[in-house]
């Protein structure tokens, strides 16, 4: 039987990992949107566990509308990034410099 | 009361939103105004709908994950009449500039039905609801502006950043469940006081924080902040710079205060240093800019610093003085940006400070009411932005915190400065040849002198409103 904190460990690294994604990535944009999906379902294995250990339904509610809601920024996140390749034709992280200071 | 007329007004609004994009559709190409004038009947219903809540008690629905109290009404009620301001100042920039959006009106109201959610928010689950309807409507709303490179560089941080903040605070409220065992903030609240397990507890909080500042802008969660406002076109900025800050010290209010009183020492400590560390970068980096859009930026994110300052008091009075604080930080805050949408023409946007030189010679009234706006916004009294933060200082004091308020004291003082010297280039400075000529007063005109005499009627009489944010807060 596996225990709560295996289930957390599982989310923290898979947490970590995403934020490291995020800060370390140079090259590509659609990786920082992979990275933000990952994040959110480190959350969700983190909901469901605590969920099924304290034997209480609202935390895998949560769950679902997380998903949604993840849906929702994929696809606005994804037009951004439309607009920003029509704009630049590159969605190269460091080209996303013009504005500093 | 019952649970459909607890949320009447969301519901009369999103009903609104809906027949706005049927008008959008349908409407003739020509009739650009059709949109904008539905659109601002259409709040103007929910106002009222909303004052005739006033003054409530505090009562719950839906299971208990919303929440009507007096502090929900008056926030909602500034929210809706700052939209409105918002709608004239857009409808006057997509006049003089030629690029009407009616999408705008359409996306502004959805994320104001996010804030409404938001304010109202009695469980972590609605408050996440809420706090997404909102970012994702500004996440579109900045990307408008589809031939600019600027404005899409703009919008691809705000969604990355807005988008990783947003996983923050969802890792802390799985953390606060996980611990409480419950996503009712009233439980929550109960359980923090309780007192157990209060190390995880805090382990969540830090997370929630980070949320919370990011949406706020503090400083180290600012750096969305300035290229936002600088690449996002005007109105927009206007839109961000204004309600949003109202919903993030109502989702401040709400986790923090309302969920977490138990944590109150925890959380003050850390707010304390971002307010701190918030005012210094917010006042010293704004010297540099000579972009006035990035310099309202960072004058807003030492602003913000200020506002959590009340919180920090941790009592009724603190909340009710940062409640007041925001309200006249919206009001101020728009006709800050209205200069800028009052200056717009087909050929040309101000962009730069020097770009405003002069203009007490060309455009008198104009830079009178700007004097006044900018002077508010430094803390000069006798107008709103002193007593703003006159009484945060107060509070501030009286929980006995002197060092912070004299921290903050001083670099206003330095803050002052880059204001002054805005002023100054309007006054004395000589225009450049044919500039800001050929503008005839229009309705954006009247609309930027009501604003200036409201500040200057909050800072005549700021115990109105005063009066209001403590019935608000009452119930801490």
């Amino acid at each position: 039987m596996l225990a709560l904190s295996d289930f957390l460990t599982v989310g923290a690294i898979l947490f970590c990992l995403s934020v490291a994604g995020i800060i370390i990535n140079r090259k590509n944009v659609i990786i920082l949107l992979m990275c933000i999906e990952l994040m959110l379902l480190a959350v969700n294995t983190n909901f469901i566990a605590f969920s099924r250990f304290a034997d209480d339904v609202s935390g895998q509610v949560f769950v679902f509308f997380i998903l949604t809601v993840a849906a929702a920024e994929a696809a606005i996140g994804l037009a951004i990034l439309v607009v920003l390749f029509r704009n630049k034709n590159s969605i190269n992280v460091e080209d996303l410099d013009v504005m500093k200071g | 009361m019952n649970d459909l007329s607890l949320i009447m007004p969301e519901i009369l609004l999103t009903g609104f939103v809906c027949l706005l994009l049927m008008v959008d559709v349908y409407r003739k190409p020509s009739s650009g105004g059709v949109t904008f004038w539905t659109a601002v009947v259409s709040v103007g219903i929910v106002l009222v709908s909303i004052v005739t809540y006033w003054p409530a008690e505090k009562s719950t629905g839906f299971s208990e994950t919303l929440v009507i109290d007096p502090m929900s009404i008056l926030l909602k009620l500034v929210l809706l009449i700052s939209l409105l301001f918002n709608f004239f100042y857009a409808r006057e920039y997509f006049k003089r500039s030629g690029k009407g959006q009616s999408e705008f009106y359409i996306l502004a109201i959805f994320s104001a039905l996010g804030m409404m959610v938001l304010i109202s928010a009695q469980s972590l689950l609605t408050l996440y609801l809420g706090l997404e309807l909102l970012s994702l409507s500004l996440y579109a709303m900045v990307a408008m502006e589809r031939d600019s490179a600027l404005a899409s560089e703009a919008a691809m941080k705000y969604f990355i950043l807005g988008a990783l903040s947003s996983g923050m605070l969802l890792y802390g409220i799985s953390m606060l469940y996980g611990v409480s065992g419950t996503l009712n903030l009233a439980e929550l609240a109960e359980y923090s006081v309780r007192g157990d397990q209060s190390l995880l507890l805090v382990f969540g909080l830090v997370f929630v924080l980070v949320g919370i500042s990011f949406k706020l802008g503090i400083a180290p969660f600012h750096m969305w902040v300035p290229d936002v406002y600088q690449g996002a076109s005007t109105p927009v900025t206007l839109f961000i710079s204004s309600a949003p800050k109202i919903a993030a010290f109502a989702m401040a209010i709400r986790v923090l205060v309302d969920g977490l009183p138990g944590l109150s020492i925890q959380w003050s400590a850390m707010l304390t240093i971002l307010a701190v560390t918030s005012i210094a970068i917010g006042n010293i980096v704004a010297i540099a800019q000579t972009n006035i859009k990035r310099m309202l930026a960072y004058s807003t994110i030492s602003h913000m610093g200020f506002l959590i300052l009340g919180v920090i008091a941790a009592t009724a009075q603190g909340y009710a003085a940062s409640m007041f604080y925001v309200i006249i930080y919206a009001i101020t805050s728009m006709s800050a940006f209205g200069i800028i949408i009052l200056l717009v023409s087909k050929s040309k946007a101000p962009e730069l400070i020097n770009d405003f030189a002069g203009l007490a010679k060309t455009r008198p009234w104009i830079s009178f009411i700007s004097m006044v706006v900018i002077f508010s916004l430094a803390g000069v009294p006798p107008f709103a932005g002193f007593w703003a933060k006159w009484f945060v200082l107060k509070e501030l004091i009286a929980s006995g915190s002197v060092v912070v308020a004299a921290v903050a004291v001083i670099f206003s003082l330095i803050g002052a400065y880059y204001y002054l010297r805005v002023v100054k280039i309007m006054y004395f400075d000589e225009p450049a040849p044919d500039s800001h000529a050929g503008n005839q007063p229009s309705l954006g005109t009247y609309v930027f002198t009501l604003n200036g005499a409201l500040i200057l009627f909050l800072g005549l009489f700021p115990g109105v409103l005063m009066h209001y944010c403590l019935v608000a807060m009452q119930a801490y």
